[in-house]
C-alpha cells in the first residue's frame, strides 16, 4: 500500500494548471509540505463539504480543472453530496478519496470503509460516470493522468496507509489561503 | 397550490437582475415557483442539493470562482446546514445569501413545522447572521439589494426569511 503524501507527490506536477480543493487536517498538512501553490485551497473544517466546493467551483469555471482531495471520513459525512456530483456530472472535476480507512487527524478511529463500506462501489453506485480503486503509486499516478484527460467526471479512491504529518498547523493562514486563491483564479480569467 | 407566482416571480427577477448565477435548492412547497424558474432560465444553474449543507459549500466554491450564487431552502434546511455556515462560510468569510422559507410561523397548519419555526430566529441571532423578514411584495427588491450590499462588504453570510403572507395566498 502507499502514503497519502507520496501519491500527492507523483500527481504534484499534474496540478499545476488545475484548482485544487483539499480536505483538512493531514491532507491539508501534507500537501503544504510539497510546496504550497497559490492554486490550492484546504479546506480547514466543514467536513464533507470539499466535494460541494469542487462542485461549486467546476460549475461556476467550467473551462478550469478542478481537483478535490477528498478523504474517507470527510466523504462519509457528504455520502449526499456524491448523488449530487453524480447528477451534475461536471467533467472538469476530479474527485480523489484518500482511503486510510481511519479518521487519522482526529486519533485514528477506524471508518466504516474499515469494516467493508466501498466508497468506489458507493460512488459508481451514485452515478459518477469514472470509477477506479488504486492501491499502488504506479496505478495512481496513471489513473490520475487519465482522468484530467478524460473529460469526464472521475472519482478515484486511493487506498492509502494511516500514517500522517506530526502536526496540521502551518503557518499559511486561513484567510491568507482564501484571498489567495480566489486572487488567482480572478487572475486565471480570461 | 397557493404558492404565490406574482412574490416568486417578483424574487426571481431581483436575484436575477442582481447577478446571481447559481442557485442551489431543495424542494419546498413555498418555493416551488422559485425552483422552476430557475430550472427554466438557460442563463441559471440550478444545482438540486440531496442536503441543503452541501449548498453551503457550493456557493463558497462559486464565490472563490467569482460566481454569484444564492441557496433556497426551508428553515429547516438552515437548520441541517448550520456546521457547513459556520465551519466554511463564516470561517472563510463567504458572502453567502440565504433566502430562507419561514415555515412554521402563525398560520401554519402542519404540525411537524412547529418546532422550526420557533428557533429559527433564535439560531440567526445566535450565529451573528443578520436577517430580515420579507412579507410584503414593496418591500422585496429594496431588502434583497440591502442584503446583498451587507454580504459583500462584510464577507459574511446573510439570511432573508420569507414570510407566510408573501409566499401564501390563501384560498378565499
Amino acid at each position: 500500500m502507499m502514503r497519502r503524501i507520496d501519491a500527492m507527490q507523483a500527481v504534484y506536477g499534474q496540478l499545476e494548471d488545475c484548482a485544487v480543493v483539499t480536505i483538512m487536517g493531514a491532507v491539508a498538512a501534507e500537501l503544504q509540505s510539497l510546496g504550497h501553490q497559490k492554486n490550492f485551497f484546504y479546506l480547514q473544517h466543514a467536513m464533507g463539504l470539499a466535494s460541494s466546493m469542487g462542485l461549486g467551483i467546476a460549475l461556476a469555471r467550467p473551462e478550469i480543472k478542478v481537483v478535490v482531495f477528498d478523504g474517507d471520513g470527510s466523504l462519509l459525512m457528504n455520502l449526499g453530496g456524491l448523488t449530487t456530483l453524480a447528477r451534475y456530472r461536471p467533467r472538469n472535476l476530479v474527485h480523489v478519496v484518500f482511503d486510510n480507512e481511519s479518521l487519522l487527524s482526529v486519533g485514528g478511529f477506524p471508518t466504516a470503509t474499515s469494516t467493508g463500506s466501498d466508497l468506489a462501489a458507493i460512488a459508481k453506485g451514485a452515478g459518477v460516470p469514472r470509477v477506479s480503486t488504486v492501491r499502488a503509486l504506479d496505478e495512481f499516478k496513471a489513473e490520475f493522468a487519465a482522468a484530467k484527460s478524460s473529460n469526464d467526471l472521475t472519482t478515484i479512491v486511493a487506498k492509502v496507509e494511516a500514517v500522517g504529518p506530526s502536526g496540521y498547523v502551518t503557518d499559511l493562514a486561513l484567510l491568507e489561503n482564501r484571498y489567495q486563491f480566489a486572487r488567482h483564479l480572478k487572475d486565471i480569467q480570461k | 397550490m397557493p404558492v404565490s407566482v406574482s412574490s416568486s416571480k417578483l424574487i426571481y427577477g431581483v436575484l436575477k437582475d442582481s447577478g446571481i448565477r447559481i442557485v442551489s435548492a431543495l424542494p419546498e412547497t413555498w418555493l416551488v415557483h422559485l425552483i422552476r424558474m430557475a430550472e427554466d432560465d438557460p442563463e441559471m444553474t440550478l444545482v438540486r442539493l440531496a442536503k441543503e449543507e452541501e449548498g453551503v459549500g457550493i456557493s463558497a466554491g462559486a464565490h472563490l470562482a467569482g460566481v454569484k450564487s444564492a441557496m433556497l431552502m426551508q428553515n429547516h434546511g438552515f437548520l441541517a446546514s448550520v456546521n457547513g455556515i459556520v465551519s466554511c462560510a463564516q470561517l472563510y468569510r463567504i458572502p453567502l445569501l440565504m433566502l430562507i422559507s419561514a415555515r412554521g410561523t402563525f398560520g401554519e397548519r402542519d404540525p411537524w413545522q412547529t418546532e422550526g419555526g420557533g428557533v429559527t430566529e433564535h439560531v440567526l441571532e445566535a450565529l451573528r447572521i443578520p436577517f430580515d423578514r420579507l412579507e410584503s411584495q414593496d418591500e422585496v427588491a429594496r431588502k434583497i439589494s440591502k442584503a446583498q450590499t451587507l454580504a459583500y462588504a462584510a464577507s459574511r453570510p446573510v439570511a432573508l426569511l420569507l414570510g407566510r403572507d408573501l409566499m401564501w395566498e390563501e384560498a378565499s
